[in-house]
């Protein structure tokens, strides 16, 4: 079944994966779980950049099967949340709470980079070194 | 420098009016997806968060120069009664002016919060608000590909889940129909705080 993922900032429509009618699990081939949510599974157990995450070992059967991997038990082990529309074969994945607790709490103001109306694109991090006032709005 | 986001779904078609209109001289960014609003917490608008030379957050998110005197509306003719009017132009100085200071002062601007005053005054992120997101994302996402009405259902989720969230519940209604957030469903909802606070925090300044 082809699905689209939503994870964080990534979007990646019609991946193929094998899914449970309730959504526990979406098992994704190697290339295809790396590509949708950055992840790769190593020896140490799910990497993305500095950060590796151990699979307990009793519990490897719910994560790894054959060379495919299962996104939504990374993100039970993660702590995100995951929401789910069957009919339109759509996933998709937040933040864990605590590591936005994290990132908010360092006072690090977290970037973002975001379009202006000619679609010119601009970071937060752009204006280091200058005081930033960010505020919003919206037209509703 | 002033950056202002618009957490706005509807994108360019939705916001260029206004920002045309402000002949802005500083950025004015196009939020889609409330990206801006995840990462600083941020529930209503106007709301603003203030960042120093170091990338350090000085005061955390909070209304922007505004009261709730908007509550006091005569609904029918939209007037504000003389006094709530002159309540909100105060909070507007006062904010302007706290402002001012601490782009002159810095960190000895007594509006710049220390790291205690900041983390005492967050809200931190818990598992119902992160729940909120996803849904609220899978909503936007679906009105975006066509299904409007399934889109709806997320975006009632991440209401319920975060019922404090005025973005959510406008932006909704917005993409249901345009006059919605300023309609019967809005006064219901602010009614429905009795005493509570729209802008809560907005007496900090």
């Amino acid at each position: 079944m082809a699905v689209d993922i939503i994870y964080g900032e990534r979007v990646t429509h019609g991946v193929e994966a094998d899914a449970d009618a309730k959504g526990a699990a979406l098992w994704l081939k190697a290339a295809d779980f790396e590509r949708v949510s950055g992840w790769t599974h190593k020896t140490e157990g799910f990497c993305r950049g500095d950060v590796c995450v151990p699979v307990p070992a009793s519990r490897n059967a719910e994560f790894v099967r054959g060379g495919s991997y299962n996104l939504a038990a990374l993100a039970g082990l993660l702590g995100q949340p995951m929401v789910v529309d069957a009919e339109n074969h759509a996933y998709c994945f937040g933040e864990a709470a605590a590591e936005r607790k994290r990132v908010l709490t360092s006072l690090d103001a977290p970037d973002f980079t975001l379009p202006d109306l000619g679609g010119r694109m601009h970071s937060l991090s752009d204006y280091r070194g200058k005081k930033v006032f960010v505020v919003s709005w919206a037209s509703w | 420098m002033p950056i202002a986001i618009a957490f706005d779904s509807g994108g360019n078609a939705a916001t260029e009016p206004w920002i045309k209109a402000a002949k802005p001289t500083y950025p004015c960014l196009i939020d889609r997806r409330h990206v801006v609003a995840e990462l600083y917490d941020m529930v209503n608008v106007p709301t603003a968060v203030w960042i120093d030379e170091r990338g350090k957050i000085v005061r955390p998110s909070e209304p922007a120069g505004v009261t709730d005197a908007f509550r006091k509306m005569n609904r029918t003719n939209f007037s504000i009664p003389t006094d709530a009017m002159a309540e909100l132009q105060a909070k507007r100085k006062a904010y302007q002016d706290a402002l001012r200071d601490w782009v002159a002062n810095g960190s000895k601007s007594k509006f710049a919060l220390s790291e205690a005053e900041v983390l005492r005054r967050m809200h931190t992120p818990d598992d119902n608000q992160v729940r909120a997101a996803a849904n609220f994302r899978l909503g936007e996402y679906l009105f975006e590909q066509g299904h409007a009405s399934a889109a709806q259902k997320y975006f009632e989720e991440a209401k319920r889940l975060r019922p404090e969230s005025w973005n959510y519940k406008r932006q909704a209604w917005a993409l249901e129909d345009p006059m919605k957030p300023g309609g019967p469903e809005f006064w219901a909802a602010v009614d429905s705080l009795g005493d509570g606070k729209y802008y809560p925090g907005a007496e900090d300044i």
